[in-house]
């Protein structure tokens, strides 16, 4: 345990000891600030109206402006993640410090779990930053905590698995570009598989939701906690790591 | 200490390491030698663990390196061909991290570094990141990194390279003084690094093993017959009869003949040491001898001659001294 400890730290430390952490953090505040911005600017417009039309439906924080949001929030993650992952293996790879970790008294596996373990560090990061956002609601409003945690429990959980891929990813190659192009290629298929699901037939489109990675997320945000969706997720992320330590052990064999 | 049996290590087609065995007492330093390509840095690679072999074994310490990994790493420091260090990382931070991941107790964490650090000679540079460093700098926080977890068995490739004069001889003495309680294995292509820090060397040519000994050992193997240089101040050809009258010279060759000086290469019979003759019946001549001394095959020879003929007649003698 103290060698995964040993590992995640010196992750997080890489990352923000090189630019790294600083631009995907600040991006991902500035483009989900711009999302915040817009969707309480929207709601203050809405309820506005509605105060003038004497009585309409009740306006719901929860469902008009944190649920969008979080949407929202896994598209950006989309772009963002990768880009946290894709030094993980590939760079060191390139540099020979793969040969100081794999002759050090270490198992592939904690190598791995220290790798993913402060990955999702920098990523919990993230997400902190936006709770200030959710915050500022609380202060000024009234909405429920309990879906805004399920939320953020099925954010965790989505990043996890990006980051699991593109931890995967990176194990493959030395070069950091093929490594972000491709673990942005695999999510964004996740993203956008469902879409297909219209055209397809009854089974066919039931197959193709349950892959999609991001709209396991829908729930979440509803304050649903789905044990389904949870399995969905950790199971993926435990086969995406299982694959990293194949990976790994089979550079081993190549040389 | 450590032990390699039969190892073969095939990338594909081709066969990079064929059949290597050697063996590596306590406090032993062995050098590896070897042109580039030979199959050194595999055979390293394959005793850190870091790669597995095709066919063969591996032993440190005891343990199979295949089997028992982390209780083989555990007692293996390594420097790797180019130091694996972390352009971020401040040295002082790199070395606790190495020290963390092989697992050096907490307690003793901040000591290790700093005995490592003084070892080395690298102690100015703790505050700098790594990637800022010098090539002799990297090189030598990459050996400080091996001995930090004071390994019973350190296995250094290429040690000295791309470091100054100074550092060099500074850095052959730290390894001759961790020879005394670590083993250690080093690779190299520079011939006087080995006869000045080994004990013993193992000079491996296309991934095959051509000679194993100490270095003095394989001089004087080579060498076969013995032979003197001797410089005569009189004319070639009365000397020379002179010289071949002499018991046990078995044949006189005039090396160079300018105005009155002579140089002669007296070759004697194996293991008969003729120079006491070979001055008197000179000198009692009233010539004047200018030189004798024994001329030996330097390591450079040695190494040419074993590593540019076939393998199949690179070893002219049994190697009856060899493997141990």
């Amino acid at each position: 345990m103290s060698n995964v400890l040993a590992i995640a730290q010196k992750e997080l430390k890489g990352y923000f000891a090189s630019p790294i952490a600083y631009v995907v953090i600040g991006l991902f505040a500035l483009v989900f600030g711009f999302f915040y911005y817009i969707g309480v600017a929207y709601f203050i417009e809405q309820s506005m109206r509605m105060m003038g039309m004497q009585g309409g439906p009740t306006q719901n924080v929860n469902e008009q402006v944190i649920r969008p949001l979080i949407l929202n929030a896994s598209v950006i993650l989309l772009f963002v993640l990768p880009m946290i992952t894709m030094r993980t293996y590939s760079e060191e790879k390139r540099s020979g410090t793969i040969e100081l970790l794999l002759t050090s008294p270490l198992t592939d596996f904690q190598i791995i779990m220290g790798k993913f373990l402060g990955a999702m560090a920098l990523y919990a990061a993230m997400l902190a930053v936006t709770l200030v956002h959710i915050a500022v609601l609380f202060a000024l409003g009234t909405p429920e905590w309990k879906p805004v945690a399920t939320s953020y429990l099925g954010l965790l959980l989505m990043g996890g698995t990006f980051i699991a891929i593109g931890l995967l990813i990176s194990s493959f190659t030395k070069n950091q570009i093929v490594a972000v192009m491709g673990t942005f290629a695999v999510v964004l298929l996740g993203w956008i598989i469902n879409w297909a699901s219209t055209l397809a037939g009854p089974t066919g489109r039931e197959i193709l939701d349950y892959l999609g990675m991001t709209n396991h997320l829908e729930d979440f945000t509803r304050g649903i906690i789905d044990t389904k969706h949870v399995i969905y997720y950790v199971s993926l992320i435990t086969f995406a790591l299982f694959l990293t330590a194949r990976s790994v052990d089979s550079e081993r064999w190549r040389g | 200490m450590i032990e390699v049996q039969h190892l073969t290590k095939r990338y594909g087609p081709v066969t990079a390491v064929d059949d290597v065995s050697f063996k590596a007492e306590r406090g032993e330093i062995l050098g590896f030698l070897g042109p580039n390509g030979a199959g050194k840095t595999t055979t390293m690679r394959i005793l850190t663990g870091y790669m597995p072999p095709s066919e063969g074994k591996a032993f440190v310490g005891g343990f199979d390196v295949q089997e028992k990994p982390i209780e083989a790493k555990r007692r293996t420091g390594y420097l790797p061909e180019t130091p694996p260090l972390y352009p971020d990382m401040t040295v002082r931070d790199y070395l606790d991290f190495c020290a963390r991941i092989k697992g050096v107790p907490r307690a003793e964490r901040v000591n290790r570094v700093k005995t490592s650090m003084e070892r080395t000679r690298i102690t100015d540079v703790a505050r700098r990141h790594c990637g800022k460093l010098s090539k002799g700098y990297r090189q030598r926080v990459g050996l400080a990194q091996a001995l930090l977890h004071n390994p019973e068995v350190l296995i250094l490739d290429e040690p000295t390279a791309g470091l100054d004069p100074k550092q060099i001889i500074e850095t052959r003495k730290l390894i001759k003084e961790l020879g005394g309680d670590h083993t250690v294995i080093l690779s190299t292509h520079i011939l006087p690094e080995v006869s000045q820090t080994c004990n013993r060397v193992v000079i491996i040519n296309k991934g095959r093993v051509v000679a194993v000994d100490s270095p003095d050992n394989l001089t004087a193997r080579l060498r076969g017959t013995e032979t003197m240089l001797m410089q005569v101040d009189a004319s070639g050809a009365d000397a020379g009869a002179v010289l071949r009258a002499v018991p046990g010279v078995s044949q006189v060759r005039v090396a160079e003949n300018r105005e009155a000086v002579t140089s002669f290469e007296v070759e004697s019979e194996t293991g008969r040491d003729v120079r006491r003759e070979l001055s008197a019946a000179i000198v009692n001549r009233g010539w004047g001898l200018l030189e004798l001394r024994p001329m030996r095959m330097s390591l450079e020879e040695i190494f040419l001659h074993l590593t540019t003929e076939d393998t199949a007649t690179a070893s002219p003698e049994p190697p009856a001294g060899g493997a141990q």
